[in-house]
């Protein structure tokens, strides 16, 4: 490599850094975006101008995906945002584990490292190929988002990883030993086969409300599948950029299991919120008590401080602009109007965030849920958007609750609650809430759009 | 060579975990695209296969990779853009 390459890749590497450190800023995030787009835009140049490359099919691959990564990125709505995310986490891990496969049919016996590269580069990069995809297919709902378990399914699991590990140890021989081990091709086929598999059966027996996690693991993969093939081919910018990106998922990855006070094995291996009958804890007794949108308007009309909860509900019925308006009448009469995020409300971290940005509220006006759970007495009214597990008292009150421990939003202890909702349905982890039928809780049901509409129309009228 | 790519390796992640231990939810969604991002560096290994005049299979695959990483690269940088832009300060 020549050396103003190796500084141009440096350059770069330091631009994917600052970019990555301003983008954990608000003021900052924007630019830290074009800054490591900017590092991008020198590695790429850097490889491209070192000459030694037939450039004839570089540029079709490039203009194709160009374009398609352009209008994907135009036309996506702020409510499919979750499962463009896993889509482009998709295309690339299946980018790192072709250029591992693609480098191996070059040099099938090249010395034992990278031979072993090789298989983690197409074990990662496969594995976070298909997982995004059926990641991508429950997040958009073209299949169900449901846990998908049969039995033995652990079994079958071990096996796979076996049979994976198993052909990776083959081919890694055959490199050590210089070629001459028999059946290699089909070493490696397994193996590529086997981590497609592998992806597909690790992501679906996750359910909806534990995507947040798996997206952020995704992402952990793909940043580590491009190191791995920074080791193929012997590059250190693919090392350096690869392996923060594989951090920086790690750590979101591990802000969403202490969001839900489980472990990352609790999370994949699991059978939380597959069962939806015989969920242990206390039987939540009494009733709920509905409430009419004209009733609700009276009560909200009086309160000061208001608190939003919102839920996947609210993406669900992209009731974003339709909160945004109440809470602007709200403001208008005078009381103070704040939103409580849990940080694994909806289907991606930060997906709450992104629905009230594109409805204009300001983001001063979000809260996490330990800023406002100290002075929630004095809130009036707490209006429950579509969220469910994430306010459930019993994750605080009942040890027998499989939620229990999990940080929520303490709704209960605010002067009134509206639960928007559609039925007295559970939620995603199958556990009854108790909320519903507290003293101080009213059960708004209906579409959540439809009734904040109705709630907005109330207002306005008078 | 590889020995020195493995320190490189380690250094980077333990900058990586540094970087961004605390973040505010809102940027969540924001600092994983972001990042999805620059996993599509990925393109860099890409255009070298593709290059490289392997012939054949080889280099389809190749051109089939700088397709996908650059669909990440684009894709990932733009959407992220789209959606910082609408986080703003302030009522408006």
């Amino acid at each position: 490599m020549e050396t103003w390459q190796t500084l141009a890749y440096i350059v770069a590497s330091v631009l994917f850094i600052l970019g990555l450190k301003m983008l954990g800023r608000a003021e900052t995030a924007r630019r830290g975006n074009r800054v490591s787009a900017l590092g991008m835009l020198v590695a790429v140049v850097a490889t491209l101008a070192a000459g030694g490359l037939d450039y004839s099919w570089i540029v079709v691959g490039l203009v194709i995906g160009a374009g398609v990564g352009a209008v994907a990125a135009r036309r996506v709505q702020m409510t499919q945002m979750p499962e463009m995310v896993a889509l482009f986490n998709g295309s690339g891990g299946v980018a790192s584990m072709l250029v591992g496969w693609a480098e191996y049919l070059r040099t099938p016996d090249a010395e034992g490292v990278t031979a072993f590269a090789v298989v983690v580069t197409v074990v990662i990069g496969g594995l976070c190929a298909t997982g995004s995809v059926v990641a991508f297919a429950k997040l958009s709902e073209r299949i169900s988002g449901a846990p998908i378990r049969f039995d033995r399914q652990q079994v079958l699991n071990a096996a796979l990883l076996a049979l994976v590990a198993l052909a990776g140890a083959w081919v890694v021989f055959d490199a050590l030993a210089a070629g001459g081990l028999p059946l290699v091709g089909l070493a490696f086929a397994l193996l590529l086969l086997g981590a497609l598999a592998l992806g597909v059966l690790a992501v679906i027996p996750i359910g909806g409300a534990d995507m947040p996690i798996v997206v952020a693991l995704l992402n952990s993969y793909s940043g580590l599948a491009a190191a791995a093939a920074g080791f193929v081919i012997d590059n250190n910018v693919l090392v350096v950029a690869g392996s923060l990106v594989g951090a920086s998922g790690l750590i979101l990855t591990q802000i969403m299991c202490k969001a839900m006070n489980r472990s990352l094995a609790n999370v994949l291996f699991s059978g939380f919120g597959s069962a939806p009958t015989g969920v242990a804890g206390a039987e939540v007794t009494g009733e709920a008590k509905p409430i009419s949108a004209e009733d609700a308007y009276f009560v909200l009309e009086a309160a000061r401080s208001v608190l939003v909860v919102p839920g996947y509900g609210m993406a669900v019925a992209q009731a974003q602009h339709a909160v945004k308006e109440l809470a602007d009448q709200l403001e208008a009469i005078g009381a103070e109007v704040r939103f409580a995020i849990h940080p694994v409300a909806g289907r991606m971290p930060g997906h709450m965030n992104v629905l009230l940005a594109e409805a204009n509220v300001a983001y001063e006006a979000l809260v996490e849920p330990d800023d406002v759970n100290p002075s929630m007495e004095s809130i009036d009214v707490a209006i429950v958007i579509g969220a469910n597990d994430v306010v459930n008292p019993s994750a605080k009150e009942d040890p027998d609750s499989p939620l229990f421990g999990m940080p929520i939003v303490e709704v209960d202890r605010a002067r009134t609650v509206f639960v928007l909702k559609r039925s007295m349905n559970p939620g995603f982890s199958g556990v009854e809430n108790a909320l519903f039928t507290r003293e101080n809780t009213r059960m708004l049901f209906g579409d959540a759009k439809a009734s904040i509409t109705a709630l907005v129309g109330a207002f306005k009228d008078t | 060579m590889s020995i020195l790519l493995v320190f490189v390796f380690v250094l980077a992640v333990f900058l990586g975990l540094e970087l961004i231990t605390k973040v505010p939810s809102q940027l969540h969604t924001p600092l994983m695209s972001g990042a999805n991002a620059i996993s599509g560096i990925t393109v860099v290994g890409a255009l070298v296969v593709a290059g490289e005049g392997l012939g054949g299979f080889a280099t389809a695959l190749g051109v089939l990779a700088v397709a996908f990483a650059t669909v990440n690269v684009v894709g990932g940088y733009l959407v992220t853009d789209k959606m910082l832009a609408m986080f703003r300060r302030g009522k408006g």
